[in-house]
């Protein structure tokens, strides 16, 4: 089904050669040096089944959730994952978390392919890959404390903080996240949406994780709020190392937390580079339209830019386009299109060429064009 | 379709609205003496985050607020020189819908599931028109076209979860503009779709208005959209206009600490770099809010004279008001 994306900027893998589970631990505590890749994603598919009849239930398709992604994340950056409902950027998340099996592909972190894991080694790597949810309101039991939400990481992995330890660790916590540590024993709905959000990363850092995957973490707050939950993140990651997966769909906020950032459309990566490559010299039509169709608060703007309007909706992806996906809505569509799909690597007008849009780019027409700057 | 409309008074005047909403712990004071006017043709946002009042505010007006727990406790809504608070129900109804009418944010849920789109759109003329069935079925299919659903002779039997989040939302457009009304309030018509479909539909609503010549208010979060539609602001905070002002003019030079707050706390996609403003603290409890200005717990600027006497909206400039007690310091920072 999917096919295989030559990338020449993706690092190549070294496979780790560990064989038993406390050889496989070993490589999973091993530390990486900053800049280094810690997540390397090969060719990841994820395929839901789609079926018919009751007692004997018989496969009729597939949705094509996710259709072969390849990416790197670095030691210590953020890479931000962006597209429109249905791109697939959840399903994403959740593989690279193990929360749903991949149907084929690789996620190699620290060199160990974790979609092949199972058992005590699989438990490490999950000590290790966290995540923050997008809902504040839902993602908190609100029957427990904070103090139990916080500390219940702790009873899955004992050896992290032992048991004596664990109410000030728990309360540690709530002071690295800006919460008073006199609030362990209240319940999520005494908190705002945003200091509950705050609870939820404080339970994404207690195991001392080295990746946390955010799945939309903003973009249920408001405004004001917004800004305080992003400025932790960034100290957060400051303080610890941290490697962040930004999922969102806030293209302006993706910009500021992000050293990288990748664009999805149904299923596969259209683009992929720095965020001044992404955003002041997107190559991909679909970065493009995206991008224009973004509002920017300065009225004075709204006359300058540029605004590509796309026709239609996102085609379901149980049944995508054939060649390329975009076609259907792109307005540089030719007969190629629906034939060959195009490999994300750097389009060959901008190879060798010592330019921002020169980054890979999974168009056969690519072109640069600013569309987030006015005129 | 060329509409005269040469009265002189002004489409819908809002006069020191209050609503209040009676609840368990106490009565939350959701609307404060909210002030705003609308002409013919003009798009007026009203700007705020979730418990501003700006829903209610519009709910108010609409004649739609729930009460109970809901109440109005004061104030007047002014269209076209009619009170409608005082009016009897059924003169209001046949203003509602025919002459005013209004745009949810979630259309899967402001839809009807068990009636056909057809349906729900021919409805309208049969109630308000006295169309027949036969008639009115044809002019919804001509209104689906209209706000350009493929193939609306086709799909005009289909129901609500059938079509798309873009396409539902321009049915919603289509239902609301069906009597050509005079007015129509959109409540965070886009925040559910994604960006593409978003410009989509913002583009439709602003094309419709331009034909129909109907005032539009906008009742958005979203800094960005405001932006690219409004022709002035009104934004709000515990249940008050905290400032009032032209579009271009709001943006370029705030008057209220809350509003430059805002802009400076929402990161920018045309560039990257300083760190993003935070406003510390929390929108007030509605059931508690603080004496004096309500913002005066997270202002930078606030004085002793903050947390004494509420500001009322300084005329900053024509067209502009803040009510800040040092309006001039604030515009003078930028």
């Amino acid at each position: 089904m999917a096919e295989t994306a030559k990338n020449e900027e993706v690092s190549d893998v070294v496979p780790s050669t560990a064989e038993t589970t406390a050889e496989v631990e070993a490589v999973l505590d091993a530390p990486v040096d900053r800049g280094e890749p810690i997540l390397q994603v090969r060719n990841l598919v994820k395929h839901f089944p789609l079926t018919q009849g009751i007692l004997f239930k018989k496969q009729i398709g597939a949705v094509k959730a996710v259709d072969g992604v390849s990416f790197d994340l670095y030691k210590g950056e953020t890479l931000g994952i962006v597209g429109e409902s249905g791109c697939g950027k959840s399903t994403v998340a959740k593989l690279l978390m193990t929360l749903e099996t991949a149907t084929s592909g690789e996620v190699f972190y620290k060199g160990q392919d974790i979609t092949k894991l199972s058992g005590r080694a699989l438990k490490a790597v999950r000590r290790n890959i966290q995540m923050v949810f997008q809902d504040p309101y839902t993602s908190l039991n609100p029957r427990m404390t904070v103090g139990d939400i916080i500390g219940e990481p702790f009873d899955i992995h004992p050896e992290v903080a032992p048991k004596g330890d664990r109410r000030k660790r728990v309360q540690e916590l709530l002071d690295v996240v800006g919460l008073n540590p006199e609030y362990i024993n209240r319940y999520p709905h005494q908190f705002s949406g945003g200091q509950r959000q705050r609870i939820g990363i404080a339970r994404g850092l207690a195991l001392n994780p080295e990746v946390i995957i955010c799945d939309e973490p903003v973009s249920a707050l408001d405004v004001s709020v917004q800004a305080q939950v992003i400025n932790l993140m960034e100290k957060l990651q400051n303080e610890f190392e941290l490697s962040y997966v930004f999922i969102a769909h806030d293209l302006s906020i993706v910009r500021h937390i992000s050293d990288r950032v990748g664009v999805m459309y149904l299923g596969k990566m259209a683009e992929i580079g720095t965020d001044s490559e992404i955003y002041d010299h997107p190559t991909h039509p679909y970065t493009q339209a995206l991008l224009s169709a973004v509002p920017v608060p300065d009225p004075a703007a709204r006359e300058g830019r540029e605004r590509i309007i796309l026709t239609g909706d996102v085609p379901s992806p149980a049944n995508p386009p054939s060649g390329c996906r975009f076609r259907t809505r792109c307005w540089k569509a030719q007969d190629k299109c629906a034939e060959e799909v195009p490999l994300l690597a750097v389009p060959e007008v901008f190879a060798g060429k010592k330019t921002l849009a020169a980054h890979d780019s999974a168009c056969h027409f690519a072109e640069e064009r600013d569309v987030v700057h006015a005129a | 379709m060329e509409h005269q409309r040469d009265q002189p008074v002004t489409l819908l005047d809002v006069r020191d609205l209050q609503v209040e909403f009676h609840t368990r712990d106490g009565v939350a004071k959701a609307v404060n003496g909210v002030n705003y006017s609308v002409d013919p043709g003009e798009t007026l946002a009203v700007l705020g985050e979730s418990g501003s009042g700006k829903s209610v505010t519009a709910q108010a007006v609409m004649g739609i607020l729930d009460s109970p727990p809901g109440r109005i406790t004061g104030g007047q809504v002014l269209f076209r020189g009619e009170d409608l608070l005082t009016m009897g129900a059924e003169t209001r109804r046949r203003i509602r819908g025919a002459k005013m009418s209004m745009i949810f944010q979630d259309a899967l849920s402001a839809l009807n599931p068990v009636m056909s789109v057809g349906a729900q759109l021919a409805e309208m003329y049969e109630v308000h028109d006295g169309m027949t069935r036969k008639d009115s079925r044809a002019k919804a299919v001509q209104l689906m076209d209209r706000v350009r659903i493929p193939a609306a002779k086709d799909r005009v039997g289909d129901y609500p979860h059938q079509f798309s989040g873009g396409m539902r939302q321009r049915i919603m457009i289509a239902m609301a503009l069906a009597l050509e009304p005079d007015l129509v309030i959109a409540d965070e018509p886009t925040t559910a779709l994604d960006v593409t479909v978003q410009a989509q539909v913002m583009d439709l609503l602003a094309e419709l208005q331009r034909e129909y010549n109907m005032g539009l208010i906008l009742i958005t979060h979203d800094l960005g959209v405001v932006a690219d539609v409004a022709d002035k602001i009104a934004v709000m905070y515990a249940g008050r206009i905290v400032e009032t002002a032209p579009v271009h003019e709001l943006y370029a030079a705030p008057a209220h600490p809350y509003t430059r707050g805002l802009l400076d706390s929402i990161p920018r996609l045309d560039q990257k770099g300083r760190q993003l403003y935070a406003i510390k603290g929390l929108p007030p409890n509605l059931t508690a809010i603080p004496p004096g200005c309500p913002f005066n717990p997270r202002c930078p600027m606030a004085q002793d004279i903050c947390r004494t006497d509420r500001p009322p909206l300084f005329a900053v400039a024509h067209g502009r008001a803040s009510a800040c007690h040092f309006w001039k310091e604030t515009l003078d920072e930028r």
